[in-house]
């Protein structure tokens, strides 16, 4: 932990993608090439990103730690600090203060299949974890995604989802609830909701399956993998909380006597269902 | 532990002479309230009243300034700007003098939080060494006081640095820190002599005013059991208002917001006490909230200081029992019954 677990390190917007409608990629690094050269961290980590003036929220690295020319975070344009990021753009200065929290269980998982379950913006979490995997891929087994959306419109990395469809040691499926006319040629364009297209899939249950997206997408994904007879402690969730200090200090993202931002935001869902019932 | 004595015309000098290099919070009538202010413009100590708000502000100030921050245009490309930051460390030395033992126990909750194996805030353990608290023990009790169920006393050197007892013509004083002993090496203290017997008879005379400890050991155990009880809990926060009194007068609530506030191109990040009886405390972006309800977020505080917090440091109660949240609320909610009801209901539970 940092001398001063507060403040925030600079660092300058290099990229912005404008992925979708509502949600932006930044690529950012440290002002201080010393900072950069010796910042370190571990795919599921997390960052605070300031817009001075407005304030700090909490997004996931999603990066991988194997490719360190820059930090990567996706913002979804929803209350004030992310309208604010919204409106940055490349040589514009940002606040950073990273890494923060638990990461995804990379050493545990080697030997294993991995199946990522990814709805909306909750595929920026595993695009960190995929990218690390797919840089180490002779330590893992099957890699199969479903990444879903509302629409094909408001798909994320379009550019890594091509790269990974033209690769034949990763199996790629996306779904979406509305298509278009252009939805459904290529036989990994599938409609309908996550949960029932994963079941249509049937992954192998002996691995490990990582999900994130919004909540009710978890819970039904959760109980899709239940049933498709995935083990508890090799289903693997990130949750959010509103935070504000990222440090365990604030208060405010408790799960029971668990902090999101310390003890998370990785969590196995048997971890999740020793905690109480208050997601 | 070393009893010494100093009267109550000594007492006041020596306030005077730490005043030189330290500011020096002493309990004041502010409004009918006793409230910490710092020591001078003729301001007298007021010590036969528990101060209503806590000691806690001389450490974990209401709102402190975190960094700076300021922007400057590129003069090359004025579309562009920059931006430094500053951090901005307290350095001012303190004594809190005149706290009751519970107030000042409440730091000991922060300390187990803001600086561990794991984390050393900056800002809380700056002021939190520079700060010296000279604790006042009680010798009267109030229907509210409940010290004595939460592992404390009237008499707790908890947290504190001296420990005064009230006695006739002054008070004895004894050191529990290091820190402590340096402070009775002033010219004002005397050999306690005969005083010390007279201060340990307050100290257990008030201890028998509080009467017999009810048992809170299971509270962890008890609340978990009733965690989904909604009726329960929308029960016990009915009457709630939402305020948060409770949580800005408690001396062990820590939680806290951080917000911007600029003025043109500079501006400040301040940390402020938030309080977790507000819908706001956990409103997502998404509109999202885990605690919607009154019940749900009394559920939170409670828990916190009797199942979390004992849970994640140490077995302590993050409750020091000065009863400041129940004398203060508008509502008359008292925590101690709502343990004693969880502890009542699951037992209820348990034997059906």
């Amino acid at each position: 932990m940092k001398a001063n677990p507060v403040l925030p390190d600079m660092a300058t917007i290099m990229e912005v993608v404008e992925e979708t409608s509502n949600i932006k990629t930044f690529r950012v690094r440290f002002d201080d090439e010393n900072v950069m050269k010796n910042f370190t961290f571990e795919p599921g980590q997390v960052g605070q990103l300031s817009v001075f003036g407005i304030g700090e929220s909490t997004f996931v690295i999603n990066s991988s730690p194997t490719r360190m020319d820059y930090l990567q975070f996706s913002v979804m344009r929803v209350g004030e600090v992310t309208s604010r990021i919204h409106q940055l753009k490349a040589g514009d200065s940002v606040g950073v203060r990273a890494p923060l929290g638990n990461a995804f269980p990379t050493e545990e998982m080697k030997g294993q299949d991995v199946t990522f379950i990814g709805g909306g913006i909750g595929m920026a979490p595993l695009r960190t974890l995929l990218v690390y995997l797919l840089d180490n891929r002779d330590d893992y087994g099957k890699i199969t995604l479903l990444y879903g959306a509302r629409t094909p419109q408001d798909l994320s990395y379009q550019e890594d989802i091509a790269e990974w469809l033209g690769r034949d040691d990763i199996d790629v499926v996306l779904t979406v609830d509305n298509p278009d006319e252009e939805w459904g040629k290529n036989p990994h364009e599938k409609t309908g909701l996550i949960p029932n297209v994963l079941k249509e899939i049937n992954p192998d249950n002996s691995g490990y399956a990582v999900t994130c997206g919004p909540p009710i997408m978890i819970k039904f994904t959760l109980m899709a993998l239940n049933e498709l007879g995935f083990k508890d402690d090799k289903i693997i969730t990130t949750l959010e909380k509103r935070m504000k200090c990222g440090v365990g200090l604030c208060g405010r993202c408790n799960i029971g006597d668990k902090y999101v931002c310390v003890d998370g935001p990785v969590f196995k869902y048997s971890e999740l269902q020793e905690l109480p019932n208050e997601l | 532990m070393a009893c010494k004595f100093i009267s109550h015309e000594d007492t006041n000098q020596w306030l005077e002479a730490l005043a030189k290099d330290h500011v020096v919070f002493i309990p004041v009538d502010d409004g009918g309230s006793v409230t910490f202010r710092p020591y001078g413009e003729g301001r007298k100590p007021v010590l036969d009243r528990m101060p209503v708000r806590s000691p806690k502000e001389a450490v974990f100030p209401q709102n402190e300034t975190l960094l700076t921050y300021k922007y400057d245009k590129d003069p090359e490309d004025p579309e562009r700007t920059s931006v430094r930051i500053k951090e901005t460390l307290p350095k001012e030395r303190a004594v809190v003098f005149g706290a009751r033992p519970c107030g000042t126990r409440g730091m000991t909750v922060f300390d187990s939080v803001f600086v561990n194996d794991r984390i050393r805030d900056p800002y809380y353990a700056t002021r939190r060494e520079n700060t010296l608290y000279v604790t006042l023990a009680c010798h009267e009790v109030e229907s509210t006081c409940f010290c004595h169920e939460v592992g404390s006393g009237p008499a707790d050197t908890a947290g504190s640095d001296v420990l005064l007892t009230p006695v006739q013509g002054g008070y004895t004083a004894e050191a529990v820190t290091e820190r402590g002993e340096k402070m009775l090496e002033a010219s004002f203290f005397a050999d306690g002599g005969d005083k010390c017997a007279e201060a340990e008879a307050v100290k257990k005379a008030t201890r028998e005013m509080l009467g017999e400890a009810h048992d809170f050991s299971n509270a962890p155990e008890a609340l978990l059991a009733v965690f989904d009880d909604d009726e329960f809990w929308d029960d016990q926060a009915a009457a709630c208002l939402s305020c948060g009194a409770c949580t800005y007068l408690c001396p062990t609530c820590y939680c806290f917001n951080i917000t911007d506030e600029s003025t043109g191109t500079t501006g400040k990040r301040l940390r402020s006490w938030d309080t977790c009886m507000s819908f706001q405390y956990t409103l997502e972006g998404s509109g999202h909230n885990p605690r919607t309800t009154k019940g749900k977020r009394l559920k939170n505080r409670v828990n916190h200081k009797f199942a979390y917090f004992p849970d994640t440091y140490d077995q302590h109660l993050a409750c020091c029992g000065c009863g400041r949240c129940i004398k203060s609320c508008p509502a008359s909610i008292d925590i101690r019954s709502i343990v004693k009801a969880a502890q009542a209901r699951s037992a209820q539970k348990e034997s059906k």
